[in-house]
């Protein structure tokens, strides 16, 4: 239960293309999330496979089943949508029960599931009340309440945390990735956020402008990019992506270094440059360097109690294996 | 704005406010206050205000010389049945509107704005003639249509607005938990809407209760409304001010109580929800 | 954004209201045409013929349609002129701080719910009168010689009452626009060193630009077919002094019973409404987004 295939799908809205032909396997109990800039087609291609929206062109198959056409209430998954898009008119307890009334169960089923997902999800205080009187932590538990107790093929996620504080998306993170743990049903998620991609996901899908830039796990788009496009949106803060002489020296067109990769001395190194804005976050420092002849900034990772100061000299020096190298088209070179 | 204001400005306006305010409210107030005079009183020169003999007089012959309450039901039954057979059609067609916009919902808004435009008197004719062959002169189930279509633009406006508002994407959640159309309008939108559809709901009520063209040209006895009804107070009766005063008293206590309750929620729907 | 299924329930949907209302703008505006076209009188039942432009020349060169266009303007552009003026102080005034506000405005917007019937018969008799009237009295009491309103100025009487009638509206709509306006965009302006007069004309003023809009679509729309007040104060006299163009359609085919000359005179006034309403359609159409 929960694989997921799309054969050459794309949508148009009028005459604009948003989804040009597309290919993607979603496997049994996989977490994969969707991730790319705003605009680049990641809520509509959920929307596709939920039967809000149609397809242009293609197929969309759930479990070997031609999908294509069928409404989203005939396939079988759950939505957890940004606005969390509870029922305000109804209790917790009736919101969540919602899906069961609409499918026909009997009320004693009904109440069965409720007080088990409640109890999963830490809800059970707040069964009479409205989600108005919710806190946003509490209400986005129960639109995934309300998603589990039908126990779906997959669960969509529509970039479920951007509308928490920071602190409470941390916690949600982690009860999501725990919820799938234990259910192991397959999870398609969507963020723009790269940090919530790289920490929940089996296996991350980069989308911009509709196309795949690339698929796979976590750490694969970590170490290998398969473009500039991937390489710096993936990681954080972004990778140094530096062109000209430099990376002509290193046969290539452009050539990528993470902050992290970078060793710093004041004394000497392969670059030198001048500290701009230094970011102290205890465990470590952010430092800016400019005036390096090479990018108009290099963001290098150095520890934390480095005492640099707005003006001194820095010398950096990147770690050769850890170097990426990219063709003029933006693809990376073996 | 939470600044300071001095005491005196604060009772300057105070006062200038009352007495515009009060000014602006005089003639209800007075029609109010005559309807509860003898018919001498009334027109006593100098006019008392407050103290004179209050009777009921005027009230009683009006009950008994017309039959106030036939009238009085049929204003009832047009007023609400006009807006109760307009928001069974526009619910849908603003659903269709809010939730599933297409190109040309803009242009279809507009147009059915424009229908608003027409000049009543420029259908008069067919429509009296129409009316007459099909024995639906002077008849409330005539005057019901003529209502609802003359309404039925404004009603879906309103709830367009009104929809407007409600997130699409609580719909959605509906569809993904399986609801059919019609459980996505009944168990989820028109609940949620119902304040919208209250306030949708008074204001029709009241603008069909003092609707005056079509009443008044549609009607002759059998199916006159309050309108009507008052307008039959016009000269020589219409000198007897006390009952003049007692008649308009009770035909627009109704909407006058209903209006105060919901002026909040007429200046939205009036409005098309431009100004909030 | 949505399905194809989607669509197609929405299309179905709102074809009920779209075909009554096709229906309801259509059928009587045909028939309208035919009619204008006809000698057709009730009083001579079967002898209806075609005419041509009989009836469009007839109705075109009655002096009296010209002075019910004249009026029929001064009508709507008077209402609107008075109640825009006087809504716009109004509503700064009730939006200042004082005592008793919500009583004010229920006060203030109570002539609004008056059905026109009831407003026009008090105002004639009870206010107007010129023998028993409160004018009258009044005017007697400070030794003035009454004013009969309705006969030596019954135009003015007329946008006098339905000024009334609709103040209550404008007022309403343009004080919750002042109250949606940001204060803080009226501090900064004072910051600027903008005084209260400045801070009206470039703050305030533009910004019930809308609202101001609005009134002034609605209120056409309704102003242009007053009908009741005539009818019930003056009957459009004396003379065709109060006679608008709805009125004077009124007078022709149900009271002369001339259908075809009140059918021409009912294709005239859509027209010129038609003028009116492309007008305002752009301006809403700017204005507001659908």
């Amino acid at each position: 239960m929960g694989r997921i295939s799309l054969n050459q799908v794309t949508k148009s809205f009028g005459d604009v293309n948003v989804i040009p032909p597309l290919d993607l396997d979603i496997n049994e109990g996989e977490f994969v999330v969707f991730v790319g800039p705003s605009g680049c087609g990641k809520s509509t291609l959920l929307r596709l496979i939920a039967g809000l929206e149609d397809v242009t062109s293609g197929e969309i198959r759930i479990d070997g089943q031609d999908a294509t056409m069928v409404p989203p209430a005939k396939r079988g998954l759950a939505m957890v949508f940004q606005s969390y898009a509870l029922y305000p008119h109804m209790s917790v307890a009736k919101n969540i029960a919602f899906p069961l009334r609409m499918a026909g169960m009997n009320k004693a089923e009904q109440d069965k599931r409720v007080a088990h997902a409640a109890k999963v999800l830490n809800l059970a205080d707040y069964l009479d009340r409205r989600p108005g009187q919710l806190s946003g932590g509490q209400r986005q538990r129960v639109a995934i309440g309300r998603a589990i107790v039908r126990e779906p093929a997959a669960f969509l996620f529509d970039e479920p945390l951007s509308n928490l504080d920071a602190a409470l998306r941390v916690n949600m993170r982690l009860e999501i990735s725990e919820l799938h743990n234990t259910l192991k049903t397959t999870m398609i998620y969507v963020t723009h956020d790269q940090v919530e991609a790289m920490t929940m996901a089996d296996k991350i899908v980069v989308l911009q402008a509709g196309r795949i830039e690339q698929v796979g796990s976590p750490m694969e788009l970590y170490r290998t990019p398969r473009n500039t496009f991937v390489a710096g949106f993936i990681g954080s803060p972004k990778m140094n992506l530096i062109e000209g002489p430099e990376a002509a020296r290193h046969d290539a067109h452009t050539i990528g270094i993470r902050p992290e990769h970078l060793a710093i001395s004041t004394t000497e190194g392969a670059w030198k440059g001048v500290v701009g804005v230094s970011e102290h976050l205890g465990s470590d420092t952010f430092l800016h360097v400019h005036q390096t002849g090479l990018a108009e900034t290099i963001t290098l990772r150095a520890p934390g109690e480095l005492e640099l100061r707005h003006g001194d000299t820095v010398y950096m020096t990147p770690e050769a294996d850890k170097l990426h190298r990219f063709g003029p088209d933006g693809l990376r070179l073996a | 704005m939470s600044r300071a204001v001095t005491p005196q400005r604060k009772f300057a306006v105070t006062l200038l406010a009352w007495a515009i305010g009060l000014l602006i409210f005089f003639p209800i107030l007075w029609t109010i206050i005559t309807s509860f005079k003898t018919e001498a009183e009334a027109i006593a020169s100098p006019p008392s205000f407050l103290f004179f003999n209050w009777t009921t007089e005027a009230y009683e012959a009006v009950n008994q010389r017309s039959d106030y309450l036939k009238h009085f039901m049929n204003s009832v039954i047009i007023s609400f049945g006009s807006t109760a057979l307009g928001l069974l059609i526009a619910i849908p067609a603003a659903w269709s509107m809010a939730f599933v916009p297409g190109r040309r919902t803009k242009d279809v808004l507009m147009w059915m704005l424009s229908t608003k435009m027409l000049p009543p008197v420029g259908v008069l004719i067919p429509i009296y003639l129409i009316f007459r062959d099909t024995g639906l002169l002077d008849s409330r189930i005539g005057l019901v249509i003529v209502l609802t279509l003359i309404n039925l633009p404004i009603i879906i406006w309103m709830l367009f607005t009104y929809f407007r508002e409600i997130p699409g994407e609580i719909l959605e959640a509906a569809r993904m938990d399986g609801a059919t159309l019609r459980e996505e309008i009944v168990y989820i939108l028109t609940p949620m809407a119902v304040p919208g559809i209250a306030s949708t709901l008074l204001l029709n009520v009241i603008l069909s209760w003092n609707e005056a063209f079509w009443t008044l040209n549609l009607t002759a006895a059998k199916a006159a409304p309050l309108t009507a009804f008052i307008a039959s107070f016009s000269s020589p009766e219409g000198l007897f001010y006390a009952k003049l005063s007692a008649a308009s008293t009770m035909a627009i206590a109704p909407i006058l109580i209903i209006g105060w309750f919901s002026q909040k929620q007429l200046v939205r729907g009036l409005t098309f929800g431009a100004v909030k | 954004m949505a399905t194809q299924h989607s669509r197609l329930a929405a299309r179905v949907m709102i074809s009920p209201a779209v075909i009554l209302l096709l229906g309801w703008m259509l059928i009587p505006l045909c028939l309208t045409i035919y009619f204008s076209f006809l000698r057709y009188n009730l009083l001579m039942p079967g002898m209806e013929e075609f005419t041509g432009w009989t009836n469009y020349r007839y109705f075109l060169t009655d002096p009296a349609f010209f002075a019910a266009i004249a009026n029929t303007l001064a009508l709507v552009l008077g209402v609107l002129f008075i109640t825009i003026v006087g809504g716009v102080l109004l509503a700064l005034l009730l939006d200042q701080p004082m005592w008793g506000q919500g009583i004010v405005r229920i006060l203030v917007i109570a002539p609004f719910f008056v059905m026109p019937t009831v407003s026009a018969l008090v105002w004639k008799n009870m206010f107007m009168n010129p023998v028993n009237g409160l004018f009258a009295q009044l005017f007697k009491a400070v030794g003035l010689q009454p004013f009969d309103f309705l006969s030596q100025a019954p135009l003015m009487s007329i946008i006098g009452i339905v000024s009334w009638q609709w103040l209550p509206f404008a007022t309403l709509i343009l004080l919750t626009a002042i109250q949606s306006l940001d204060s803080e965009q009226l501090e900064a302006a004072e910051m600027d060193g903008a005084g209260p007069l400045s801070r009206f004309f470039y703050i305030i003023l533009p910004h019930l630009g809308r609202a101001i809009t609005v009134v002034i679509l609605i209120q056409t729309i309704f102003l242009l077919s007053i009908f009741a007040e005539i009818l019930v104060t003056t009957n459009g006299g004396p003379g065709t002094a109060t006679t608008n163009l709805t009125y004077l359609v009124y007078v022709q085919s149900l009271l002369q019973f001339d259908v075809g000359g009140g059918s021409a005179g009912g294709v005239i006034a859509i027209i010129l409404a038609n003028i009116v309403a492309i007008f305002l359609m752009r301006m809403i159409g700017k204005n507001l987004d659908a």
